[in-house]
């Protein structure tokens, strides 16, 4: 029925297991909807948020999404600013995540924003100190790089590339596309950075205060390093999850181990000084303020398990599973090690977010526990499920691939 | 963050000792502020009436108490128990941990007295300065606020109500402050020379057993001046350095001891000494 619409060369499934399919997206996406109507039109109070965790799982998502949305900038850097011409494989794909990520971002900070109406006051009073400042601007303005980068592809679909004013066009907008890469990296690195800072200065949160260089704390370079530590594998399990779901090779498994071995090298650099910082904390700023590492933890929802396994079991052992070459070229073991990574970067989002406002840093004050009550998981469920409608829709009608017809039609390749 | 000294420092000084936990200063509070109370139903959302009921005042993460009381114990058994109450404002910290984060300056530190203010127009309500103060000085307004039906008339006409999804705190009752340096005005009088009791917060003057003093920390002539340097005077958690404006005192030594961390020693992290001014 569509059929005229696909990439050149290629087979989709019918359009009724298509329409059967996005259906099914569909209807959990308006679920979500549901739940969003409820928080703009009632109020915050439906959801399990309260005055002791302002922040909880929307902002844990956030910043999970956007350290995962990273492999976005950090190829397009390594594509475009240093040819590395591997990378072109998949860099459409990092586009697509990239958008959806930020999308979703900020479609969720829509709600969690107690007068979304007000949201444009960070740029008309913005107060130039604040890391959350940085963070409106840059989202903003790479939510719009990304964008831009993301239109090429939709018009080198079939049809519409037919058509030379959008044919010239977007030849034209990848003519100069490795400006906008660079402006990407740059605004990305900074937001990427900011988030982090936007923990690292609070004073009044020792679980989260960091010492630093000039103006950033230790947070905003670990943020940055942790991000496009597992951008790039997030994307390799994204290709991979998309190739089992259709049945077809989609990414050669060189470009999947490039990939891998830059993340690998990043989250080295990256556990490397995130150790060093978190031994820091431990003996040198905790002891200053009359507290120990053992008052950080509490019970067993707030236990050092947590900070183990993020350091640990989803740091240090992915990050030695990735740059291992043995280990990192057998298929099965590169995306446990990506999953791991994944896990560990949402783990430390989570923790910097909600174990940071738990600890009572008045002595007589109590843990309290944060409970994410349904309107909140059902928003972010929404996202994800954006996020798969915007990548289905992307895989049916545009050329995402390059080699998908050379690794699936093409006989003796 | 750069400190900034102002002439005029308004604080208090809380006597832990006097305070029976009666709560009258939240109620003062409450009625002075326009803080809404918590209501279940909200007769004039369809859409609320149709899912499920607001927090009530019995969730107490979700209330609005710009003065809360807390209560301390000494962690004894029977006989040798004790209990403190521990009431607390916004600290209007020296260098405050909220008004560097704020995105969009709703929130500021630059008006002579020294108070912390909470500008609700502007403010978008992202609640990082409530991630940010230490005190939990900060409240949300999850929902619409609603007086039931002849509560209204009880409004005070100098405070402004304030709506949903906006953060607040207390200001020092800053509607009295600016009532204070108009009479000084018209009586002639300098309005950044105020004598000790022209000015005071609804909860110092409702505390029936008087253990808030109210008054300007830089004014000798003010009674606050001689008791935040008392030897039992102390501010909470000091060594993060956050310089708060309100002091507490306390004779018991257990008492004094809760108001920082001592689990580790070492030295105050870029805290000022104890004395102020």
């Amino acid at each position: 029925m569509d059929s005229k619409l696909f990439p050149e060369g290629t087979q989709r499934c019918s359009f009724g297991q298509f329409m059967l399919w996005m259906g099914f997206l569909g209807a959990v996406f308006l679920w979500g909807v549901y739940g969003a109507t409820l928080v703009l039109y009632n109020g915050i109070g439906t959801t399990g948020l309260d005055n002791y965790f302002g922040f909880g799982a929307w902002i844990t998502f956030d910043l999970a999404v956007i350290a995962l949305g990273a492999g976005a900038f950090f190829t397009g850097l390594l594509k475009y600013i240093l040819k590395i011409k591997q990378l072109e494989k998949i860099i459409n794909l990092t586009v697509i995540i990239g958008f959806c990520c930020y999308a979703g971002a900020m479609l969720i900070l829509v709600l969690d924003v107690g007068q979304p109406t007000r949201a444009w006051f960070g740029y008309w009073h913005p107060n130039v100190h604040s890391m959350l400042t940085e963070v409106i601007f840059c989202i903003t303005c790479y939510l719009i790089v990304l964008i831009i980068e993301f239109v090429p592809l939709i018009l080198e679909q079939k049809q519409l590339n037919k058509i030379p004013f959008i044919h010239a066009f977007a030849h034209n907008l990848h003519v100069n596309m490795a400006l906008f890469a660079g402006i990407g990296a740059f605004l990305s690195t900074f937001h990427q950075g900011s988030l982090g800072g936007m923990y690292g200065v609070l004073i009044g949160r020792p679980f989260a205060f960091r010492e630093g260089f000039f103006i950033w704390p230790w947070t905003f370079f670990l943020f940055i390093l942790s991000a496009v530590g597992t951008g790039p594998v997030f994307t390799v399990l994204v290709a991979t999850l998309m190739e089992k779901i259709t049945g077809k090779k989609l990414v050669d498994f060189k470009t999947k181990a490039l990939m891998a071995k830059i993340a690998g090298s990043m989250l080295s650099v990256y556990m490397f000084f995130k150790i060093i910082d978190t031994w820091a904390w431990a003996t040198g700023y905790l002891p200053s303020v009359g507290l120990t590492f053992d008052d950080m933890f509490y019970g067993f929802i707030y236990g050092k398990w947590l900070m183990f396994s993020e350091i640990v079991i989803c740091g240090i052992v992915p990050a030695i599973m990735l740059v291992v070459p043995s280990i990192r070229n057998r298929p099965g073991l590169l995306y446990t090690a990506g999953i791991l990574a994944c896990i560990g970067v949402s783990l430390n989002r989570y923790i910097f977010t909600v174990q940071t406002i738990a600890f009572p840093v008045m002595p007589f004050d109590t843990w309290q526990l944060y409970y994410p009550n349904w309107v909140e998981y059902a928003t972010s469920i929404m996202i994800i499920a954006f996020g798969f409608i915007v990548i289905s829709l992307s895989y049916r009608y545009l050329p995402v691939f390059p080699l998908e017809t050379k690794l699936n039609y093409q006989s003796g390749d | 963050m750069q400190m900034k000294e102002f002439k005029v420092k308004w604080g208090m000084v809380i006597d832990v000792d006097k305070c029976t936990g009666c709560g009258a200063c939240m109620v003062g509070c409450q009625v002075e502020n326009n803080i809404a109370p918590m209501t279940k139903k909200d007769p004039y959302n369809y859409v609320q009436a149709l899912t499920w009921d607001r927090d009530d005042a019995s969730n107490k993460l979700k209330t609005l108490t710009w003065l809360y009381v807390y209560e301390l114990s000494n962690g004894k058994s029977f006989p040798e128990h004790e209990t403190a109450y521990l009431p607390r404002p916004c600290m209007q910290c020296g260098n405050p941990a909220c008004v560097p984060v704020c995105p969009v300056v709703a929130t500021e530190k630059n008006e002579e007295g020294g108070i912390v203010s909470q500008v609700t127009p502007r403010c978008i309500g992202c609640r990082y300065c409530m991630a940010a103060c230490p005190y939990h000085a900060r409240y949300f307004n999850w929902w619409d606020p609603i007086w039931p039906e002849g509560m209204d008339k009880g409004l005070s006409p100098s405070t402004a109500v304030r709506p949903r999804g906006v953060v607040e705190k207390c200001s020092f009752c800053h509607s009295r402050y600016l009532d204070a340096k108009d009479q000084a005005r018209q009586d002639g009088n300098d309005p950044m020379d105020l004598p000790d009791g022209a000015y005071n917060t609804a909860c110092a003057d409702i505390c029936p057993t008087k253990a808030i003093t109210f008054g300007d920390l830089n004014n000798p002539e003010h009674k606050v001046h001689e008791l935040a340097k008392g030897k039992n005077a102390y501010r909470l958690i000091e060594k993060l350095g956050l310089d708060p404006q309100v002091y507490y005192t306390s004779e018991r030594e257990w008492v004094r001891k809760l108001g920082d961390n001592y689990n580790a020693d070492g030295g105050a992290h870029g805290a000022p000494s104890n004395s102020h001014g």
